[in-house]
């Protein structure tokens, strides 16, 4: 009964971090459904957006934008501030490591692109180690204390409400974006079949600039979150994160963005609840045996139709 | 004399350690060379091996330690026929459901593998320890030679200084030998096998798989086949680190690092050439050990130094896929020998 109780504050925990898996997992899902290969570097993206977002936040403060926390919350305008130019600037990086070396390699195979996405996973992790150690960097070092919602008896930060708000709008504008605008629509049809969109006019260089952009921006939002909700953060966050990104999307079906949504939110209160019985460092191992068990049942994933 | 001395024993170790990462480097050809498998949890079939080993070779728990099993102090090959039996096994397990998928699946499986052991490694104490991991390993012959040795010196009391530093050291040598050597009777059953009807089978998969499976050749079957030698082989591997160091804890296999330079060992010495793989891994690790004396020179922390050289060998890689993708040495091309008669 004892771990029964736990339960229900493990699917908040559960919620928050799922959001975090979801909006990294959107990213690898539209790289692999546009650019046709796993993205290992995604994960080192997230922690990159995660420590420009830092250096931007030292900035500000260091130029005099207040940055009084914003109501409940504990961090105030400086932070968010930094935070949308920090998904800029992640996205510009991002689009930099496209044009020098993926686009180059894109004539070859996918699994040479897959190769050199470990390449740049593991240099862009260490230029952050390089500059800012392995140690962890704090945002805010205040303790925030938990409201505790009356009757169920659960407890979640501020800071936890606005992590999951962010999730939802981010998610609806990426909607918005695939469902309503031309865009978008180019990149779907660009993902059915590529050959067939640039036989129709689609400007598919085009479509792969704002694959990146897409995913560049959700992943430095993923590692930012992430760092809200950890407190901290170091050059491993992305990595970390990655093997259950990867599970997230694959049992949501690997190229279906919306697949990764879902996923990301099963692996993520998977994850959590397992906490409950048994030892919490084996949650990126929960992940992996989900994705196992879903690789023998369905390998096109819950909402995916074809390989 | 001394400085001599001491650069000899240097070459020994880098060989050592170059010809261990030789051993990786075949393995993984095999399966990524030959039959084009994407493996990238390496390090978790390398800590599979140098464990296994250790429990079937080292001794039994101490008083201290927190596991409850494994020592049984058997011979040393014993230990390595086992480390390659387990590490066989971990791969058929990863194989099966994900061989008959696309490579990114097996890719993204086997790092999950890797990830998992390494937990298993840290979490599970009555079987690895935990954190303070296994020490004491034995080195095959070290007692008979070391014996030996401390005989011979003692019957020379006379010998300079340096030569008796060089053959105080001989056990080293004698090491190198044994990985040069399982080195080399890999390399032969390798270059047969890779020529064999069964090499052929696996290339034409890397080629073309659904061409393979046209032409009758159970795909699947051989894909697993492949995975798992090569896993057998990475565990020999381990198996060769664990009774060199001695001693190995989850912290000596850091889940992307050890996998990405065999990566580029073999992506730089020509996949799909045994010669070349074991050429990368000696160049790769040539340069490794290169940058650390070189980033000496700088006024950087040491894990400033740890990232750049890290740095260095990304770049490498990138650079090797985008101006050399087949690496320092080509396939082979050996046409059929029916062919060449009729030439």
């Amino acid at each position: 009964m004892q771990i029964l109780s736990r339960i229900p504050q493990l699917l908040i925990y559960g919620v928050i971090s799922g959001s975090i898996l979801s909006l990294g997992g959107i990213g690898v899902s539209l790289t692999y459904s546009i650019l046709g290969f796993a993205n290992f570097a995604h994960g080192d993206f997230m922690a990159l957006g995660a420590y420009i977002a830092l250096g931007l936040f030292t900035l500000t403060a260091g130029l005099g934008i207040p940055s009084t926390p914003l109501g409940p919350l504990s961090f105030g305008f400086g932070f968010i501030l930094s935070f949308i130019l920090a998904m800029g600037l992640t996205a510009l990086t991002v689009v930099l490591i496209d044009r020098f070396l993926f686009k180059r390699l894109r004539h070859t195979s996918s699994i040479i692109l897959m190769m050199s996405s470990i390449g740049v996973a593991l240099g862009l992790r260490n230029v952050l180690q390089f500059f800012w150690g392995p140690q962890p960097h704090y945002y805010i070092e205040k303790i925030q204390l938990a409201i505790v919602i009356p009757g169920v008896g659960v407890r979640i930060k501020p800071d936890q409400v606005f992590i999951i708000i962010a999730a939802i709008v981010s998610v609806g504008l990426v909607h918005y974006f695939l469902q309503h605008t031309k865009m978008g629509k180019a990149m779907r049809a660009t993902a059915d079949n590529m050959a067939l969109a640039r036989v129709t006019g689609i400007n598919t260089e085009r479509v792969i600039l704002w694959t990146w952009v897409i995913g560049a921006t959700l992943a430095a939002t993923a590692g930012i979150l992430a760092g809200i909700e950890n407190k901290f953060i170091t050059p491993e966050l992305g990595w970390q994160m990655l093997l259950s990104i990867f599970a997230s999307v694959v049992l949501g079906g690997l190229g279906n963005p919306y697949g990764a949504i879902l996923g990301g939110m099963i692996i993520g209160l998977s994850e959590e609840v397992s906490t409950a019985f048994i030892s919490t460092g084996y949650k990126p191992a929960v992940a992996f045996i989900i994705m196992i068990i879903m690789l023998l049942i369905k390998p096109t994933g819950l909402l995916g139709k074809r390989r | 004399m001394d400085t001599i001395v001491g650069i000899i024993n240097y070459i020994v170790f880098f060989a050592i350690t170059a010809g261990t990462y030789g051993i990786l480097s075949l393995g993984l050809n095999i399966q990524w060379g030959y039959t084009g498998l994407f493996n990238i949890g390496i390090a978790g079939f390398y800590a599979v091996g140098a464990y296994t080993a250790a429990l079937v070779s080292g001794p039994p728990p101490g008083a201290w330690d927190g596991r409850i099993f494994g020592g049984f102090e058997l011979p040393f090959l014993v230990g390595l026929l086992a480390a390659a039996v387990v590490c066989g096994v971990v791969a058929l397990l990863v194989g099966i459901p994900t061989l008959r998928l696309r490579a990114d699946y097996l890719a993204i499986a086997t790092i999950g593998i890797a990830e998992t052991i390494r937990l298993v490694l840290k979490n599970e104490s009555w079987l690895t320890n935990g954190v303070w991991g296994l020490q004491q390993i034995p080195s095959p012959f070290y007692d008979p030679i070391h014996r030996g040795v401390a005989r011979f010196l003692g019957g020379h009391p006379d010998l300079s200084p340096w030569v008796h530093d060089l053959i105080f050291k001989s056990y080293n040598w004698f090491y190198l030998l044994l990985v040069l050597g399982i080195l080399f009777i890999l390399y032969l059953i390798m270059q047969r096998l890779v020529r064999s009807p069964w090499g052929r089978a696996v290339k034409a998969i890397r080629e073309d798989e659904d061409a393979a499976a046209m032409s009758g050749k159970n795909t699947f079957s051989f894909k697993i086949q492949a995975l798992v030698l090569g896993a057998m082989i990475m565990g020999i591997g381990g198996s060769l680190y664990a009774h060199y160091a001695r001693f190995i804890s989850p912290a000596s296999f850091k889940p992307l690092y050890g996998t990405f330079l065999v990566w580029v060992m073999l992506v730089l010495g020509g996949s799909g050439n045994n010669k070349g793989a074991i050429l990368g891994s000696f160049v790769v690790w040539g340069i490794w050990a290169g940058t650390d004396f070189l980033t000496g020179y700088f006024p950087f922390s040491a894990t400033q130094a740890a990232s750049l050289r890290i740095i260095i060998i990304a770049i490498l890689l990138e650079v090797i896929l985008l101006c050399r993708p087949q690496g320092l040495l080509q396939r082979e091309k050996r046409p059929p020998t029916i062919l060449k008669k009729k030439a």
